[in-house]
């Protein structure tokens, strides 16, 4: 399977490449709205067509996959950051101190996602610019998502802190911070990865079931949540085919994250 | 032999004439969610209101179609003492669905039970004026004097929404005067109506109404199966279609979809001029203008807006009352035009400037505010990215913020925590009484700046008085004048930018006999009791 590993690599790179190079290569702003061609078919000037607003859906696309594939990994980043400090020290530390961690990464847990990002997002400032909006949502997701991570490591970062090698590190006279940094935390690194891996596509569809509730990234700026809710109609998509591009990205994108965590997964 | 052949040919002819089908078939539509009473007096969703105009006999009914008042269960009637009282003459010799006599008593009951405090009828709660007991007297010759403590203007079509319940009939609401009684409530699923035999009015020819045997009415929240039920001849109609279902259908069978035209509702954006809310003061400044609302109305393209977002089937809109609305739209209006150039004029008025294709006031402020709509109505979303690009054309610059409607709810009622609005008004009444929540500066509902203890301005004070004043005379020529009035007032300072007036589009099958869809609703049966369907259909049935 190593090739499929390799081919997923390449295809999320050259994704990535095109989404960064976006200002160059998309043919319109994602944002102008050519009025006079709402609904176009693929052309020449557009090659996916135009949306209901008349918007050039190629461009609309790659600024889309910027924000998503850019702030998916960012949000996925944040959360595997928490879930290591906050599993981390809870394993660690054992006893009393991972009992009461625990049982508020447990209430965490609990908590209706969606409607708690819902009242959040409620709660923010009105006056903030596109790109702002979409930073805050992400970095709601990034908060939110750490409490499953956090279960997980803390499971093997207690088991770790039984092991032999560490029973020798203490005898040696690590202890305390540097127990954890130089010794427990390197060992945690494929769990780690494999949250991330498995974060950034979760995230992503996130954003994508926000936006499908008219929740996600505010107008103009597009995300594959906005894209994805023009195929709200299957009649509308079976009609006009081209409009399924943006979900079969989103399938190639977020398998090929599958695949890459293939390799992440295995034993170091 | 030969009598048989002839009964035959008989049975042919008739059938091909479509007559055999009257009388006959059972018509199939959706609801879009379960009626939540079947009590005509506690009727305030759209299910439980479908339920009441089909089964509901009224003592009058606003004729859907020429928008005029005509007698129903009641033959004449009279409002007198300056609008405090109404009588009804009722009709002699009718039954409920069940057998039972009704006579004036039963509209005696009816009133009882519709001005019953314990009941709290939304119904009801048209006729509560102000404080006092309603006082209701059987006279005789079958006649009914309703006397409420306080004139209602418009009082008597008010009453197109009261069913008569019988005083005396063990089946209490379910014994109706309509052309329809439940027959059949299989709960979260179906609804079978069956045909009242009792039923009062009958066709010129004198055959009983109505037509059709039965109406089935399927519970279905879900559109696109709607749809696919009405391609595949499983229902006869939609009632109300969104613009992009609507050309669906065009594509499909153009010979199923009719667009009435601008029905009364419509779109529209405000800005909140509360001065407690929680805006910067210059902000506050800038939405008490007349001058800038006005500039931003102008730089807003409506002929796009109703074009590209509904696809056409949309009018852009000219003031608080649709054209639609035959007596009380004042045609002296016209639309504002789309003119960049002279909303930049307006504001240089009030000291605005363009500095770098940003638009700042006379401080300096650059002109940025947001607009809030609910989440999950793509077409309000379209039309705020609209006016989003055609603001900035102009130097503004629009956030977008799509918010829960609980959430939204309370900025715009609670916490004044918003700065401009974009909502849609539904409008079932004609009549501009049912406006007064709206224009009142007292009113809760006067949504720019609600709950006022003196009007704020001197626009929104002569609009109380015209207001009050259209609500205190009986005489339609006077209170037509001071609402128009209203409405110039409403056009100049536009407190609500008027967007569009929706189309009222739907559906019917080539089955369906009869069909004239209109912009009030219910568009496509509001003439149920003379709908009828093939005799193939009916047959199949």
């Amino acid at each position: 399977m190593k090739w499929a590993r390799t081919t997923a690599i390449v295809f999320l790179l050259a994704v990535s490449a095109a989404c960064l190079l976006a200002n160059v290569i998309a043919p319109s702003s994602y944002a102008h709205q050519f009025r006079e061609e709402p609904n176009a078919s693929p052309s020449r000037q557009h090659l996916l067509g135009t949306d209901d607003l008349g918007r050039d859906r190629f461009s609309r696309l790659l600024y889309g996959t910027r924000v998503s594939l850019l702030l998916a990994p960012a949000a996925g980043l944040l959360t595997s950051l928490l879930a290591a400090f906050v599993g981390g020290i809870a394993g660690f530390a054992g006893g009393w101190v991972e009992r009461c961690v625990m049982a508020g990464t447990d209430l965490f847990l609990s908590l209706p996602w969606l409607f708690l990002l819902i009242t959040v997002r409620a709660l923010l400032p009105l006056n903030v610019s596109p790109i702002v909006s979409v930073l805050i949502t992400f970095a709601m997701l990034g908060c939110l998502g750490w409490a499953g991570a956090a279960r997980i490591i803390c499971a093997d970062a207690g088991a770790l802190a039984q092991s032999d090698f560490i029973l020798l590190a203490r005898a040696s006279g690590s202890a305390g911070f540097r127990l954890l940094w130089r010794h427990l935390l390197p060992n945690l690194k494929p769990v780690l990865y494999a949250q991330f891996w498995i974060s950034v596509p979760v995230f992503i569809l996130t954003e994508a079931n926000l936006g499908i509730l008219g929740l996600g990234v505010a107008e103009p700026l597009p995300s594959w949540g906005s894209l994805l809710r023009e195929l709200e109609g299957f009649s509308t998509a079976s009609a006009q085919p081209w409009q399924l591009v943006p979900l079969i990205l989103f399938i190639l994108v977020v398998s090929s994250f599958h695949l890459v965590l293939t390799k992440e997964e295995l034993p170091v | 032999m030969k009598k048989l052949l002839a009964s035959s040919i008989l049975l042919i002819a008739l059938s091909s004439t479509g007559l055999l089908a009257q009388s006959s078939g059972e018509l199939h539509f959706c609801l879009r969610s379960e009626p939540k009473t079947l009590n005509p007096l506690l009727a305030a969703d759209d299910a439980s209101e479908t339920i009441r105009y089909l089964t509901g006999g009224v003592l009058v009914r606003v004729n859907r179609l020429t928008q005029d008042l005509e007698p129903e269960l009641a033959s004449s009637w009279k409002v007198t003492n300056s609008g405090k009282t109404i009588t009804f003459q009722v009709r002699d010799g009718l039954r409920f669905s069940d057998g039972t006599p009704f006579s004036a008593d039963d509209v005696a009951f009816t009133m009882q039970q519709l001005m019953d405090p314990a009941l709290h009828s939304p119904t009801g709660d048209a006729f509560r004026s102000s404080e006092g007991k309603v006082a209701t007297e059987v006279l005789p010759k079958n006649r009914v004097r309703i006397t409420f403590p306080a004139p209602i203007a418009g009082l008597d079509r008010l009453f197109d929404q009261v069913a008569i319940m019988s005083a005396k009939s063990p089946q209490k609401e379910m014994a109706v005067l309509g052309p329809y009684y439940v027959g059949e409530n299989k709960a979260g699923s179906y609804l079978i109506l069956k045909r009242n035999p009792n039923y009062w009015e009958k066709d010129p020819a004198g055959r009983p109404l109505p037509y059709i045997e039965s109406v089935r009415l399927d519970i279905q929240q879900n559109r696109d199966i709607e749809m696919l039920r009405l391609t595949r001849g499983e229902i006869h109609f939609i009632n109300s279609l969104d613009p992009e279902y609507f050309d669906k259908v065009v594509a499909q069978d153009p010979s199923m979809a009719r667009d009435a035209g601008a029905s009364l509702d419509s779109e529209e954006m405000w800005f909140n001029q509360v001065a407690a809310s929680p805006l910067p003061s210059y902000k506050k400044v800038w939405f008490t203008s007349t001058n800038f609302r006005r500039a931003v109305s102008e730089a807003i393209n409506r002929e796009d807006l109703a074009r590209i977002v509904f696809r056409g089937h949309a009018r852009p809109a000219i003031g608080p009352v649709s054209p639609a609305n035959k007596f009380w739209f004042n045609a002296k209006l016209q639309a504002h035009p789309f003119d960049q150039k002279s909303a930049l004029q307006r504001l240089s008025q009030d000291g605005f400037h363009l500095q770098d294709n940003v638009l700042r006031d006379h401080d300096g402020h650059a002109v940025e505010f947001s607009v809030i709509t609910n989440a999950g109505n793509k077409y309000r979303e379209r039309m705020a990215a609209m006016i989003q690009q055609d603001l900035s054309g102009i130097g503004i610059k629009l956030n977008v913020v799509t918010l829960d409607f609980p959430s939204l709810i309370e900025r715009i009622t609670r916490t004044f925590d918003y700065e401009a609005c974009l909502l849609g008004l539904v409008n079932d009444e004609l009549d501009p009484n049912a406006q007064m929540t709206v224009w009142l500066s007292s009113a809760d509902s006067h949504q720019w700046n609600p709950s006022q203890k003196t009007p704020a301005t001197s626009w929104e004070a002569e609009i109380d008085k015209l207001m009050r004043a259209q609500a205190s005379t009986l005489d339609p020529k006077k209170r037509k004048e001071d609402f128009d009035k209203v409405q110039e007032i409403a056009w100049q300072q536009e407190p609500f930018i008027y967007l569009i007036n929706k189309n009222a589009l739907s559906a019917v099958s080539p089955a369906v006999h009869n069909a004239h869809p209109v912009v009030l609703r219910p568009q496509v049966y509001w003439n149920i009791d003379q709908l009828s369907l093939t005799s193939e259909v009916a047959r199949n049935r």
